[in-house]
Parts: C-alpha cells; structure tokens; sequence
C-alpha cells in the first residue's frame, strides 16, 4: 500500500462545516476571504482524486451565482439600509398601492451594494465550504461509515447519487441519437423526447443493479434472538417518541424541566436500539476509514476556527460586523483572523500522498 | 454441483414455458457451456442457478433446481450469494461501488466475511485478474475488457463455488476476449470453480468447455453432451466446425490447431483455387485507394472546395449509382484527413486519414477504446473534430443541420434502440419517413424487407436484438444515405441474425452504398470487408486490403485464415464456393 493511513470522512465534513460555521459569524469581508482562502489552500493540497473532488469548481461557480444575485436583487428593489452615497438611478417602476414596502429601481447606494456583497459573501462562503467537504470527502464515503442498522438505507443513497451521472449520460447519447434520425439535437423539444427513453433506461438498469445486489447477498439477515429483535423495536420506538416529547418540552413554555432529560434518554435509547439494530445485519467492512490522530487533527482545527470566531463574536461584534453607515473601509482584526488560519493545519498534517502516474 | 430436474420455466402472461424439459447436471470443476440460437432461454437458465428466476424475475419454476445441494426454492438468491457467482451481460449494472478496490470488497462484506479474510483475498484477486494496477481506479474511466475482469473479481472474493456468466466475452476485443478466458481457465484448473456460461461468439470459447448443452430451439429440451458431438448437429456452430463439417472430419476439430492437423488434404485440394484470395465472388473489390495527402490549403481553402464537390451529389442525393464500380475519378463518399479528437486530457483520435469510396465496406477494428466509436461519430458529427477535416457527401458532418446529414450519411449505434422512439413499429416507420422527408411507406418497404413478418403493432422493445438491429437500419436506410456506418453491428447477434445481417449488407454495398462498420467480431470483417483499417491508441496502424491486414494479425484472423495458412482464405463460404467448383 503506498497510501499513509487517511483521514475520516467525518473528520473532513466536521472541518468544513466548522469553516462554514465560523464563517455565518461574520460580515467582514477581510475574514470572509481569508477563509475562503484558507478552504481552497487545503482542498488543493488533499484532495484526493475522485469524481466528487472535480466538483469542487462547480460549487466555485454556485458561490459566484449567489453572490451576483444578492447584489441584483439589491441593485433593483433597493434595500432598506439608509445611504447617502448614491452610486446611480434607475428608472423607478411604479408599483399599485397593495405593494407598498417594495420599490423596483430607484436610488441606488453605495452603502446598500456593499452591505449586500458583505451579506453574499457570506452566503458564499458557506456554500464553497460545502463544496470543499463533498471535494476532500465523497459524501458516499462518508455513508459508509453508518452504523450497521442504517447501512442498507446508505447503499440506497449511494445507488442514488452515482445515479444523476449516469441519467446525465444517457440523455446525451440519446440526443446524439435524436442527430442519427435527422431531428434538432438542441431546443426544449429534443429533451421532452429524450425524457421518457431516459427513464426507461434509467429504471431498467436499476432493475438489472438490484438484481445483481441481490445475487451478491445484498441485504442478508443474521439470525437474532426474538428477545434481541422485540428489544430493538422496542428501544428504537421509545427513544424515537423520547425525542419527539423532549424537543416539543424544549419549545413550550411549561416543558423546561422535563425538556431536556427526555430529550437526552430519547436520544439515547435511539442509539441503542441502532447498535442492537445492527446485530441483525451479518456485514463486515472492507478497510473501514478509521478516526486516528490525523482524523482528530483535522476536526479539531476546524472546531478551533469556529470556537474561536464564535467567541470573538460574542466579544468584538463591531471587528466581525464592519459597518456601512457611515461607509469605513474595513479592518483586519488581528486575532480573529489567526483564529482562521488554525484552519490550515490539515493542509500540513494531511496532505494528499499522490500515487505515480498509473499505465493504464 | 449444479442439478437440474425436469425444470420449465413460464414468465407472467406468456403463453407457453421460455424452458422446458430441463434437466441436466453440471459436475464439479467443469467448464460447461450453454449454446443455442437468441431468444431460446440461455439467460432465463442462467438465472435459475443463482435463484433471480424465479425470485427476482417472477414467473413460475416447476421441477427443482439445486446448487451444491441448496434448493434454490428454498433460498433467495441473497443466501446463494456465498456458492454462486453471478455476472450478467452488461458489466456497467452490476456495479454496485465505484473503484475497483471497493467492487471486489463489497460481495464480502455483504457475506460478513472477516476483515483479514478479506483483505487477503482482495489481494489475491488482484493478482489472479491482473487488476493490481487499477486497484485505486474509478471503474467508470475503464476499459470494457478490464471492467469485465473487475466484475468477474467481484464475484470470485467470495470463493463461489459456481461461476454463472451470461455472454462474458461478447462486447470485447478479441485480445481482451482471451485475457477473460484465460481467468476462467485458471479458476478451473487451478481453483477446481464450476462454470455454467451462455455465449453467441462459440469460435472464442466452444474449445475451453468440458461439455456444452445446446437449446436448439425455444421450448425444446436441452441435449448435453462433448462439444464435438453437440456441435455436429448443433444449429449455431463456430467457422472452424463449419469447415470441418464441409471438409467431412471427424471428430470435429473445435480448436485452430486440431483443425490445422487434419486440413493438409484440404490445402492439396485448394491449392489450385487460390485465385480469390481477397473477396468472395459474389463482390469486386474496389481499388483501395492509397491514402493521398490533401493539398493543404489555408483555412479559406476547404470552403472553396466544398462546392465543386457538393455538385455531384446535391442534384441527386436519394439515388446511388446502382452499378457502383468504383473508379478512380469517383468522388469518394467520406474523406477524412489528418483528424484528431480530444476528450479532455485524452487524445481519442490523432492524425486519421481514411477514404471511403462508393461501394466499398471498410471494417474498422481494433481494442476496446481504440477510437474506433469516435471515428464513426465524427463522420456523423456527433464529435467535433480538433484538428483535421471530415468531409462526408462534400459536407462537414458537425456543421451540416440533421435534416440534410442524414441524406448524406447514417449511423446505427451500438445500442440500436437508441433510435427507436416510438411504440409501435408502424409509428416508428413513420416517423422515419417524415425525418427523412421520405415517400410515405418507404421505412415499413424497408422493414418488410428486412424483417419479414414483423407485424405493425409490435413494440420495439419486444423484438429480439437482431430484429431491433434490423429495424434501426431500415429508419436509417430510409433516407438512402450513400454512407452507412454500423458501431458492433453483431453484439448479441448469434450466428442466424448474422448472417441476414451480412446478406443484407453485402446487398447494399452492391448497390452503391458505402459501408463503414465498427466490430471485434474477426469472422464478420472476413465476410464483409473489403478493407480493414486496424486502429490502436487513435491512431491508424495499418489500413489495407481485409486479406493482407487480417492475415498479418494473430489476433484479427479469421479462424479458416489460420486453419489454411499458408493460402488465404478467409471464410467458410470462399472454401464452399472452391470445392464447389473442383467437383463440377
């Protein structure tokens, strides 16, 4: 094996989210970049190289789309923050009496396109966050790593996503062949054609997939005791009815005592049930991804950055939350950003070990 | 191992049972093959071993079928998972992971195998398959002769006892093909694996197996017995036995090499005949023209060029000359000159030069992913060159709109039904019809031709492969196009739909049609081809007339080629046509 012991999956997902989570603390845009910039450095250093990894330039696109709409919307229907700075006028459009509140075109402020680009990029950040997980971590190896109950409805999910690209290939071989009769490939039309054929095949071969599964022990049971499997349903249904009454003793008013607890033991039973649920299914893993010290490595710079960013918040509302009246250039609040850079420590303990150029 | 009692088998809403009457048994360590025409029941026999059928696929099963003592009434294919080995005719559906490493792992997992267990024998796997290389790879970006591999390892981690494949070598290349064997050779010999399998191309394989069972026709009982015997009755039969039946040897040599012993007599008797050692009678070869570099013009060059061209073939494009004796000043059909594709990082095509002229059936060969798909899609303009020219009918294929490529060039793709839409045949003859801007009634002229009491209502989907095949062709045929282009036109054809496929063909090309067709399938180029234009890694590596080409290759010569060498010939028919001749 050439490969150094990798990091979890999980590791991974709770490292991005917890960039995604330090970035929803804050509107500075010089933070905000630096995260981004922090994401991007380690997925370019670990990414391994796998179909979900090339997807990472897709969710940079998606980032991009979200930003250019935040500021569209806030170019033509104006936004509620007082400017004085008026970059331009648009034609204002005027609207019946029943829509006030809502103004198309008009002024538009400096103050209001900043406060809006502050307010996309966040929004970006957190999804080029997501898409840095789903490039360091398939999603499907991530559901690998599902407690045994649950690992037939996680090959459903797998079956699922590797799905979509096969859909995706079969509606263009068959437009192409849409070309062989002599039709347009192209156009609305070509594709409603298309449709139905696509279908067909699509469910065709789930038919031959899950008869393959199946003639591959997809889905065999051990023998458990009946008092094992009455004790499953048993723990899995009380947890389940334990965590609906805790959340719903959370919310109201009357429920703060009782609240918490039954949340708690619900959950708990839940789990419990799983683990026992698990004994029913006779399966072993193949090299399962294990949680080593990288894994933790990982997670917890991760958790470090968005600890942090949560505390400053808390502390220094006014450095993570750069006002735009009156319009200020924004600062780079020192510890804050090093916070950020924590974030970059998987870049240095999990590099991606790139094997040799394969023959193929 | 595998027990068969008087089983029949009888899907939902059919009428009469797909089997009957089967009842055979397969012992240990054999190799036993299932031969027979489409559409008898191979795959629905297969199936009854590994439990789909009746579990999965519905139906009823009488009579009993056992595998190493379990009665597959009685267990669910999931609990035959541990001693049958299924692999299916499309390896891409029965992957259930994406990378080679995982593929082989999961049937282990599912059995709850231990994970030192396992990871020795997906080593081991590796190691038998000659996967090694490709352990961490994507099992998309591989070839169909590794993916075939891969699904083989698949099954094999478990350590079934028996080994079911439905058509495991028919979509390879011959190389690949034999790699594939050669690992059944190995689990029979070495691991002592009982193999059941169904296969169309019996010239590949029928020497490997230790007994054959032939269905000779829907609903008839199975006869088992040697491959010799079966095969002097047997309605499908590879070249080799054809030959030994027409020389009247016997046994029947089943191998190359039996065949060679016994043909010194054979070759005395033919020696004098060797006149047509390229094409059988029936055709004259056309010159094949030497591939004469283009005068290389500046860009606004081709757009000049295109015109005096077009000339010749706009007035008329629904008629091809029916007397075509292709001449040298004849325009050809298809020109393409220095083309090269790129798919991403990957040089599909570099460098291509091919003439087609009217007339003259080209069969384009070479491995799996060789470039020999992309080249058939570039004639159409399905794939936008990177470099180079296409000229087909004096039009470039990617910028001439649908409606008039298709007058001047068809293809039918590997999967024919990707160009049947419709549910009826009659709809679909006239939809033909209207694409083409054909006279009403031209496709069903066309289908009744090629496919003789199929009636208007039938559904695309329920004809048998062949049947679709022929239907793709008559809605491509409708607009007369003077090129026709067949991706592995005999995938899935046994040996009765190839050969209408090949009269079919030969009667077009007769008429004037250019055939360019795609195919690993040795016996079909040998029938068919005037040229053979070998392709490897993108590029053209040799190009010539189909004797000279095929007779060079080890592995692209027909089976009588290499039975007769040191003479040429090429198939069963010329040695017919010889013979025939010395005896009036």
């Amino acid at each position: 094996m050439a490969e150094a012991p990798g990091v979890h999956p999980g590791a991974w997902w709770l490292w991005a989210l917890a960039l995604g989570t330090a970035a929803t603390r804050t509107t500075n845009p010089l933070l905000l970049a630096l995260l981004l910039t922090v994401s991007a450095h380690v997925v370019v250093t670990c990414r391994p190289d796998t179909p979900s990894a090339r997807s990472y330039s897709a969710f940079l696109r998606l980032a991009l789309a979200v930003l250019v709409i935040r500021l569209g919307f806030a170019v033509l229907l104006g936004s509620p923050i007082p400017g004085t700075h008026v970059l331009l006028t648009l034609p204002e459009v005027p609207l019946p009496h029943w829509a006030q509140g809502i103004r198309l075109g008009g002024r538009v402020t400096a103050e209001s396109v900043l406060f809006a680009l502050y307010d996309g990029l966040r929004l970006a950040t957190l999804l080029v966050c997501v898409g840095a997980a789903n490039a360091l971590a398939a999603p499907a190896r991530l559901l690998k790593s599902l407690p045994g109950a649950l690992y037939e409805a996680g090959v459903a999910v797998v079956v699922a996503l590797t799905f979509a690209p096969h859909l995706v290939a079969d509606g263009r071989r068959l437009r192409a062949a849409r070309r062989l009769r002599g039709r347009p490939d192209r156009g609305v039309r070509g594709l409603l054609h298309v449709g139905l054929p696509v279908l067909e095949g699509a469910l065709e071969r789930s038919v031959a997939l899950a008869a393959a599964m199946d003639a591959r022990g997809y889905g065999r049971t051990a023998e458990v005791a009946p008092a094992v499997r009455r004790t499953t349903a048993a723990l899995t249904l009380g947890g389940l009815l334990g965590v609906c009454a805790g959340t719903y003793g959370l919310l109201t008013a009357e429920g703060g005592t009782y609240g918490l607890p039954v949340l708690l033991a619900g959950a708990a039973a839940a789990l419990a049930g799983l683990w026992l649920g698990g004994r029913r299914s006779a399966r072993t893993r193949y090299r399962p991804d294990t949680w080593n010290p990288r894994s933790c490595l990982v997670a917890g710079s991760g958790a470090a950055v968005a600890a942090l960013l949560v505390l400053a918040a808390s502390r220094a509302p006014q450095a993570l939350h750069p006002g735009v009246v009156p319009l200020v250039a924004p600062a780079l609040p020192l510890w804050p950003a090093a916070a950020v850079l924590l974030g970059l420590l998987p870049a240095f303990a999990a590099p991606v070990r790139r094997l040799p150029e394969e023959p193929s | 191992m595998i027990r068969f009692e008087d089983v029949s088998v009888t899907y939902d809403g059919a009428a009469e049972p797909t089997v009957q009457g089967v009842d055979f048994e397969v012992p240990e360590g054999e190799l036993v093959l299932l031969v027979g025409p489409s559409g008898v029941g191979k795959s629905t026999v297969l199936g009854a071993v590994s439990g789909l059928v009746p579990h999965f696929t519905g139906g009823t099963l009488r009579g009993r079928v056992t595998v190493a003592g379990r009665d597959t009434r009685t267990h669910k294919p999931r609990e035959l998972a541990d001693v049958v080995g299924t692999v299916g005719q499309d390896p891409l559906s029965h992957f259930v992971t994406d990378t080679v490493e995982d593929e082989l792992a999961y049937g282990m997992e599912s059995l709850g195998l231990a994970p030192d267990v396992m990871r020795r024998r997906v080593e081991e796997t590796l190691d038998l398959l000659g996967l090694a290389d490709l352990r961490g790879r994507s099992i998309a970006t591989l070839s169909g002769g590794q993916q075939q591999r891969v699904a083989i390892g698949s099954v094999l981690t478990p350590h079934p006892q028996v080994l079911v494949l439905d058509e495991p070598t028919s979509a390879l290349d011959p190389a690949a093909a034999e790699e594939v064997l050669a690992v059944l050779q190995r689990l029979v010999h070495d691991l002592g694996t009982t193999v059941l399998m169904a296969e169309h191309r019996l010239e590949r394989v029928v020497q490997y197996a230790d007994q054959v069972v032939l269905l000779p026709s829907p609903g008839a009982a199975p006869v088992l017995g040697g491959p010799a015997e079966i095969m002097a009755t047997s309605p499908v039969f590879p070249p080799v036995v054809d030959l030994g039946r027409l020389a009247g040897w016997s046994p029947l040599p089943l191998t190359v090499r039996d065949a060679r012993r016994r043909a010194t007599d054979l070759r005395t008797r033919l020696a004098g005949h060797e006149g047509a050692p390229t094409r059988p009678a029936s055709a004259a070869a056309p010159p094949a023209r030497p591939a004469v570099p283009a005068p290389r013009t500046p860009r606004p060059g081709p757009r000049l060029r295109l015109r005096p061209r077009k000339r010749p073939d706009a007035g008329t494009p629904a008629t091809t000359p029916a007397t075509a004796t292709p001449a040298a000043d004849v325009p050809p059909v298809a020109e393409v000159r220095s083309l090269a594709v790129r798919r991403g990082a990957v040089r599909a095509l570099r460098r291509v030069d091919l003439t087609v002229a009217p007339g003259e059936t080209v069969a384009l060969m070479g491995r799996n992913g060789a470039g020999k798909s992309t080249l058939l899609g570039s004639l159409v303009g399905l794939v936008e060159p990177s470099a180079g020219q296409v000229r087909v009918g004096g039009a470039v294929p990617h910028r001439t709109p649908p409606r008039e490529l298709v007058r001047r060039v068809g293809l039918v793709p590997q999967e024919p039904r990707d160009l049947l839409y419709a549910d009826t045949v009659a709809a679909e003859c006239a939809a033909a019809d209207r694409d083409a801007q054909a006279a009403p009634g031209t496709c069903r002229a066309l289908v009744s031709e090629l496919l003789p009491g199929v009636g208007d209502g039938t559904h695309p989907r329920d004809l048998s492969e062949g049947q679709r095949l022929a239907l793709a062709l008559a809605v491509v045929l409708t607009a007369r196009p003077p090129l026709l282009l067949l991706d592995e036109p005999t995938r899935g054809l046994d040996y009765g739909a190839k050969a209408r496929l090949v009269a079919v063909l030969r009667a077009l090309a007769a008429e004037g049609h250019a055939i360019v067709l795609a195919t690993h399938d040795v016996e079909l180029a040998a029938e068919l081809a005037h040229r053979v234009v070998l392709l490897a890694e993108g590029e053209v590596i040799a190009d010539g007339p189909t004797a000279e080409v095929v007779v060079s290759s080890p592995s692209y010569a027909p089976q009588v080629t290499k039975i007769l060498a040191p003479q040429r010939w090429l198939t069963v028919a010329q040695v017919r046509e010889a013979l025939g001749g010395v005896r009036t």
